[in-house]
């Protein structure tokens, strides 16, 4: 048992605000790597592969990495200085989870980048659609944890979008699946389509998994 | 130094160890089960504002002496104050939160039937009142605290951290007031009756802080209390504060609190008095206890989230816990004042004799009582109290209060008030006026308590008692207390 006085762990507002900010930022990448994600997709979808999407896919890589090094500050110093140690564990399960959606972005920006996808120009709208809904899913859940630490009431209504998005994005998928296999193209054209479609749509749904564990975490929250 | 005073502020010391390692979960439970405050630092912060109150708020208790101050033979406190020690110390092995005062009181029940004194039963019941009352009340003040708090907290909108560090910050200011009170209520209890025996000499730092011997066994009973909370206190408090139920920090915070409003708002002879000075009406005062309190208001909060969320086999040993613990401290305090009076050949209480004389008759007349009926007693000399009661109930029924004001009568002592054991009470504790009609009284001679309440209040308003009402409560009670310690002071040991 120790009965060291250590100075710096009795500035119990500055060490929790610091976390605090920090915590705000890392959603912040995380806004902002799907607004790169949309930026870099659309220009894609409308363009096919333009040799500018390279310092997109870049600024996406940083991003994340600035993301994961925040996340671990974060995780660190929950740990460090004991703080919500009612919470801490669902805390840092929910980091993990939005440091996944981060991934995801910057991993499917790499796939465009390396593989470039031959996309038909009549595919082109719902290829838009359905990344742009599932950025809505993404961008909706941002604001389901920020309502977790801050507003937890509203936690529910956000998490019902995310639902409602991800169905959307369901809904999406599955028509242009269903377009790419109508299509006179070879089948590892079709294929390679499905696989994208199929990793775009992973998005909603890493989004809609966040939103059940978060639901559940709202609850424990609650005093 | 006496090896024998030693000795038997060592029971002190022991009843001061298992004190704080029980009842600092009153105190600290919830924010250390709920890992918002280190046991480390709880531990910390409990010792040393425990230390301070007992030294700072505890100065009154160098004269009253507190509970065990009934107890007429030192080796009488010893034995009594080593039963209820040994008492909660076993609760404590077994986690589970009990009252330190109930285990005293318990225990001097223990003594009282073995020397043949009378019981006060207003004491007994009063600690069944406090077993149901004190944690319903708890339960039902926890229930609005905890909506209230649940309100301003979703409310307000602060970040989880931000909430988290006002929590922690809320935890650790009740639990200093907490400790600081523990330290300032109990220390009577613990080293009090230890004061006549107490080895020490005034002691002086620097010149500048001045320790009498009652400041420094104050100080050494604040250490005890102190040293239970930190090795042995961390099991109760992890059953108040997780046991019972699994709280969140706020939650936390919230029992603490609504036990504090119990404590305050029931047992407030200050705010009744305050009240009643002002003509409002008063809050009916109610027995609590601080073990009681928290365990009622986790109940309470833990309710809001539904029955199922409370585990009651738990609370159910708490509660034979509670009914145990004077039972079982009253016992092993006859038995070992068995022991000591029979093997170790001490004298553990010294025989009050009651014997009615013409004089005392005519008070009792005074105050209503049925003088007439009583005075074929006058004249004979009882052994004990309960002797006494019984021949003066075959002759007229008493009723309780009667049977008060008759022993009050006719306990005869031996006092005689000398100028030299006046000093004593150069404290301040005494007002300047009540000192001055005690020195008036020097060299006097009185066979009875009553005589010599009665020439004090003779001699000065200063010690005269006020009709019975809430606004003159504390008052009464105030002169009660410095009649006690006159008593005990003035007294010619046989």
């Amino acid at each position: 048992m120790s009965f060291r006085i250590d100075i710096s762990k009795l500035r119990l507002f500055d060490r929790g605000s610091v976390v605090e900010g920090q915590i705000d930022q890392f959603l912040d990448k995380l806004t902002e790597s799907g607004l790169i994600f949309q930026k870099a997709l659309k220009a894609y979808f409308e363009k096919s592969y333009q040799p500018e999407m390279e310092p997109l896919v870049e600024q996406c890589s940083a991003i994340e990495s600035k993301a994961d090094a925040l996340r671990r500050d974060i995780e660190t110093q929950l740990y460090v200085q004991t703080l919500i140690p009612d919470l801490r564990g669902d805390v840092m399960q929910l980091l993990e989870r939005l440091d996944g959606l981060i991934n995801c972005y910057e991993a499917n920006l790499y796939r465009f980048s390396i593989q470039r996808p031959d996309i038909p120009r009549e595919l082109s709208a719902d290829f838009i659609e359905l990344t742009q809904t599932c950025g809505v899913s993404v961008d909706v859940v941002v604001l389901a944890v920020r309502a977790f630490f801050r507003d937890i009431d509203a936690v529910r209504d956000h998490c019902a979008k995310v639902m409602f998005y991800e169905h959307e994005a369901d809904v999406v998928s599955s028509r242009l699946q269903r377009a790419i296999f109508s299509l006179s193209l070879p089948l590892d054209q079709k294929i390679h389509l499905r696989y994208f479609v199929e990793r775009i749509d992973e998005l909603a749904n890493a989004a809609e998994d966040v939103a059940d564990a978060l639901t559940i975490y709202a609850i424990k929250r609650r005093i | 130094m006496e090896l024998s005073a030693l000795i038997f502020l060592s029971a002190g010391l022991f009843l001061g160890w298992s004190l704080g390692a029980n009842d600092a979960a009153n105190v600290f439970g919830t924010a250390v089960a709920t890992r918002m405050v280190r046991f480390g630092t709880a531990a910390a912060i409990t010792s040393v504002f425990c230390i301070l109150g007992a030294v700072i708020s505890g100065a009154g208790a160098a004269h009253t002496l507190g509970t065990l101050g009934s107890v007429n033979a030192i080796a009488g406190a010893f034995v009594v104050t080593l039963a209820a020690g040994y008492t909660v110390l076993q609760m404590t092995k077994l986690g589970l939160p009990v009252s330190t005062t109930q285990a005293i009181v318990g225990a001097i029940v223990g003594w009282n039937i073995f020397s043949g004194s009378i019981t006060d039963y207003a004491a007994l019941t009063k600690i069944l009142g406090t077993w149901i009352i004190c944690p319903l009340l708890a339960a039902i003040v926890a229930i609005p605290v905890f909506r209230l708090t649940e309100f301003v907290v979703y409310r307000s909108k602060f970040h989880l951290l931000r909430q988290d560090a006002y929590t922690r910050i809320a935890l650790i200011v009740a639990g200093i007031l907490g400790a600081y009170s523990l330290g300032a209520n109990n220390i009577a209890n613990v080293v009090g009756v230890f004061l006549a025996v107490s080895p020490f000499t005034d002691f002086s730092i620097a010149g500048l802080i001045n320790l009498d011997p009652a400041d420094q066994l104050f100080m050494i009973g604040g250490l005890a209390i102190a040293a239970g909370v930190i090795t042995y206190s961390k099991r109760v408090m992890m059953t108040v504060g997780d046991g019972i139920s699994t709280l969140s920090p706020v939650a936390a915070f919230v029992a603490v609190i609504a036990h504090s409003v119990v404590l305050f708002l029931f047992a407030s002879e200050g705010l009744e008095h305050l009240l009643a000075s002002a003509g409002l009406p008063t809050i009916p005062l109610v027995p609590v206890s601080s073990s009681q309190a928290i365990v009622g208001a986790v109940i309470g909060i833990s309710l809001t989230k539904g029955v199922h969320t409370v585990r009651w086999k738990l609370v159910g040993n708490i509660a034979l816990a509670w009914a145990s613990t004077p039972l079982i401290a009253a016992a092993i305090s006859i038995f070992s004042l068995f022991v000591v009076q029979n093997v170790f050949n001490q004298n553990v209480f010294q025989p009050t004799s009651y014997t009615l004389t013409e004089a005392a008759l005519r008070q009792l007349d005074a105050k209503a009582m049925p003088g007439e009926a009583l005075r074929p007693l006058v004249g004979e000399t009882f052994k004990d109290g309960a002797g006494f009661l019984k021949a003066a109930n075959q002759r007229v029924a008493l009723t309780q209060a009667q049977e008060k004001q008759l022993l009050w009568h006719a306990e005869s002592g031996d006092y005689r008030i000398e100028l030299a054991k006046i000093k004593k009470f150069d404290d301040g504790w005494m007002t300047a006026e009540q000192l001055a009609a005690l020195r008036r009284l020097d060299g006097r001679h009185f066979d009875y308590k009553w005589q010599l309440a009665a020439a004090l209040a003779d001699q000065s308003v200063a010690w005269q008692g006020l009709p019975e009402n809430k606004v003159n409560k504390l008052h009464n009670k105030e002169i009660g207390e410095r009649l006690t310690a006159v008593f005990r002071a003035f007294a010619v040991k046989p």
